[in-house]
């Protein structure tokens, strides 16, 4: 099988295709090997037909046989298992006889559920929230790493301000507790020695700033990663162009690193308005039960607490396949509005 | 000897900072900032790092702090004084703690260990030019970037399958991330060709390939997916809300959850009498949650910051 390769002929170099691989690679098949120009495609080609490649093929096929049937399965059934938005499921039936119902299990979002209407609202205002608030952080902070003169001391910041991030969110919100709860380690000191009293912790009013507090606590260092990678390639002669017209530091970061960073801003930007309806689900779900649903509800919860606590099926499957497509028609949407912006989004254009 | 070499004459080394702003000024060009300036950025850089540390100092100290500070300290201490590990002996006695952590390892060792085996095969059956089927499937693959089916239809698949409060529950949804499978067959197609077609005329099969040829020359990448996954593995939180029922089939997270954040109390599920305080134990599990982490972190750090970087540039 492996024979069907011309041997002695040396096989054409294959540049690794630029940007991976979205839309297969641009290198010649292995059947026009022997060809005097190996990259075009002859007018009479020798090709091997399709059942000949996939006998050849069989045993690399197998390989691959494993991931292909655990996507399959693991992605693409539970795709089609979206069809009880549709039905009216009971746990003691099977999907497939569960009675249609046609748009009904919808009339949860077409009237105005006020509990949906509740988590709809939460997952904006929270979103919305991120995005002025979170967002900026490691930009600053990236610019701050970057000014650093000492190559050491910028390395130490860097180890400290990336381990939260592998952090679970169970250890961030259990952190979280043990540190600012109220019988916490703030809190007991702050008592003792007569300092003011924080009260975040299982307090609706402030669950917004909590949330917003843990997501700067746990990714802004790691974020920055990709706007130093994209400082990291600014022509130090720029740099210099602002010295000699006379201009200082914070010239060179007006005029030069930042216009640098601006399409990485950009496109991050961007992607963050493509996932607005999806909030730190875990995170959300392991401080539910002190705040309340009203502060705390958002649209993955609720069709968790709606669906599989409480037994609607249908109706919160419908949610999450209307969210679900929302959310991909806001990514597609954000990619597109990156491509306008000339960026390349999350897969260049195909 | 210290004190010789401190004081050896040599390369101008006083103020370190110093020349360091004069080897930049001359790459910049700009003066470099003034004292007020770089105070300020001193401390901004220093509270940051302080917000990270002092709750992992504060987290480690309690676990080994004696029953004496904690009471005297109200809860939690900074530094302890008498460290001991009794709060780590009274949760690996046996018991929920104990259970969970072996669950937890086993869970991810096999899941990780697995997914890269996966990934790996599926990415090299996609990388072989010209290869039957290759396109579509790897479409196949690709496509699962931009959905998720969403949680009800998940939890019905897992349901039917008949892998509720059964760990492959745990570990096979997660099996294959579809950016890794890109990711591998990126480094499997930066292999020369002359190599392979050199094995196959020497009559290596197609997993000889892999094996000898492939797997090797991409060492690197595989370890990075597959500590990826052992993190995502450890980490992984809601999924066993879901799909494990019985308490003493929880991982570790379930544990932490319940007696950590939720607060319950945990003597009673432990063997034998508790003495430790309640804080102790709670920051000793945490501990053991973070452990493992931190122990990998050196690498990730490394290799993540690099990945993340070559998938932004590269797409």
């Amino acid at each position: 099988m492996a024979s069907s390769v011309v041997p002695g002929q040396p096989a054409p170099s294959r540049p690794a295709p630029p940007g991976g691989t979205a839309a297969g690679d641009p290198s010649p098949d292995p059947d026009t090997i022997g060809k005097p120009r190996p990259g075009r495609r002859s007018p009479t080609p020798r090709r091997l037909s399709g059942w000949q490649r996939l006998v050849r093929d069989r045993f690399l096929l197998l390989l691959g046989l494993p991931g292909v049937v655990v996507v399959l399965l693991f992605q693409y059934v539970p795709l089609l298992g979206n069809v009880i938005a549709f039905k009216d499921y009971q746990p003691y039936l099977t999907i497939w006889e569960a009675p249609w119902v046609g748009f009904d299990n919808f009339s949860v979002i077409v009237n105005g559920d006020p509990a949906f209407l509740n988590a709809l609202k939460n997952t904006l205002v929270i979103s919305l929230v991120q995005i002025v608030v979170v967002f900026p952080v490691p930009i600053a902070l990236a610019l701050l790493l970057n000014s650093l003169l000492s190559e050491r001391l910028k390395r130490i910041s860097q180890s400290i301000l990336y381990l939260p991030h592998f952090m679970s969110w169970v250890i961030v919100v259990a952190l979280f507790q043990h540190m600012l709860g109220n019988a916490g380690l703030y809190n007991t000191f702050a008592r003792t020695h007569g300092l003011p009293l924080v009260e975040i912790i299982g307090n609706p009013d402030l669950f917004l700033a909590l949330i917003t507090s843990q997501v700067i606590w746990k990714d802004a260092g790691w974020g920055t990663i990709i706007f130093l990678a994209a400082i990291s390639r600014v022509d130090l002669q720029l740099y210099e162009a602002v010295a000699v017209d006379g201009g200082g530091r914070l010239r060179q970061l007006w005029h030069v690193t930042l216009p640098a960073i601006r399409p990485v801003i950009i496109l991050l930007f961007i992607l963050k308005l493509g996932d607005v309806l999806s909030v730190g689900f875990e995170q959300i779900f392991l401080q539910q039960g002190p705040v309340g649903l009203d502060a705390s509800e958002v649209l993955d919860t609720y069709v968790y607490n709606y669906g599989i606590v409480g037994g609607n099926w249908g109706a919160s499957a419908a949610v999450g396949l209307v969210k679900g497509l929302i959310g991909a028609i806001l990514v597609l949407g954000a990619n597109k509005v990156a491509h306008l912006f000339g960026e390349r989004g999350l897969y260049a254009k195909w | 000897m210290v004190t010789s070499t401190k004081h050896r004459p040599g390369p101008p080394k006083l103020l370190p900072g110093a020349t360091r702003a004069a080897r930049l000024r001359t790459i910049n060009g700009a003066a470099p900032p003034n004292l007020a300036v770089r105070g300020l950025k001193g401390i901004v850089l220093l509270i940051a790092a302080a917000l990270v540390v002092a709750p992992f100092l504060a987290v480690i100290s309690t676990s080994l702090a004696d029953q004496e500070q904690i009471a005297a300290a109200g809860g939690y201490v900074l530094w302890p004084q008498n460290p001991n590990l009794d709060a780590y002996r009274a949760i690996f006695s046996g018991g929920v703690v104990t259970r969970a952590t072996l669950v937890s390892v086993g869970v991810t060792v096999v899941g990780s260990g697995l997914s890269v085996l996966v990934v790996a095969l599926l990415a090299y059956s996609l990388s072989r030019p010209g290869s039957w089927g290759h396109r579509p499937i790897l479409l196949l693959v690709l496509f699962t970037m931009l959905f998720n089916a969403g949680m009800i239809p998940n939890y019905l698949l897992i349901k039917q399958l008949g892998l509720i409060d059964s760990y492959w529950a745990l570990i096979l949804p997660t099996l294959v991330s579809a950016f890794q499978v890109i990711i591998v067959r990126a480094f499997f197609l930066e292999v020369p060709q002359e190599i392979v077609d050199a094995a196959r005329i020497d009559g290596a099969s197609e997993l000889q390939i892999l094996a000898r040829i492939m797997m090797p020359l991409s060492k690197a990448v595989l370890a990075v997916v597959a500590l990826f996954n052992a993190v995502s593995y450890w980490s992984a939180f809601f999924n066993a809300v879901l799909y494990i029922n019985s308490t003493d089939k929880w991982p570790l997270q379930l544990v932490l959850r319940t007696y950590v954040v939720d607060n319950t109390a945990i003597g009673a599920d432990l063997p034998g009498e508790v003495v430790p305080p309640q804080q102790s134990l709670q920051m000793a599990i945490l501990v053991v949650s973070l452990v493992p982490i931190c122990l990998v972190y050196p690498f990730l750090q490394r290799h993540f910051a690099k990945g993340i970087v070559i998938g932004a540039v590269k797409g």
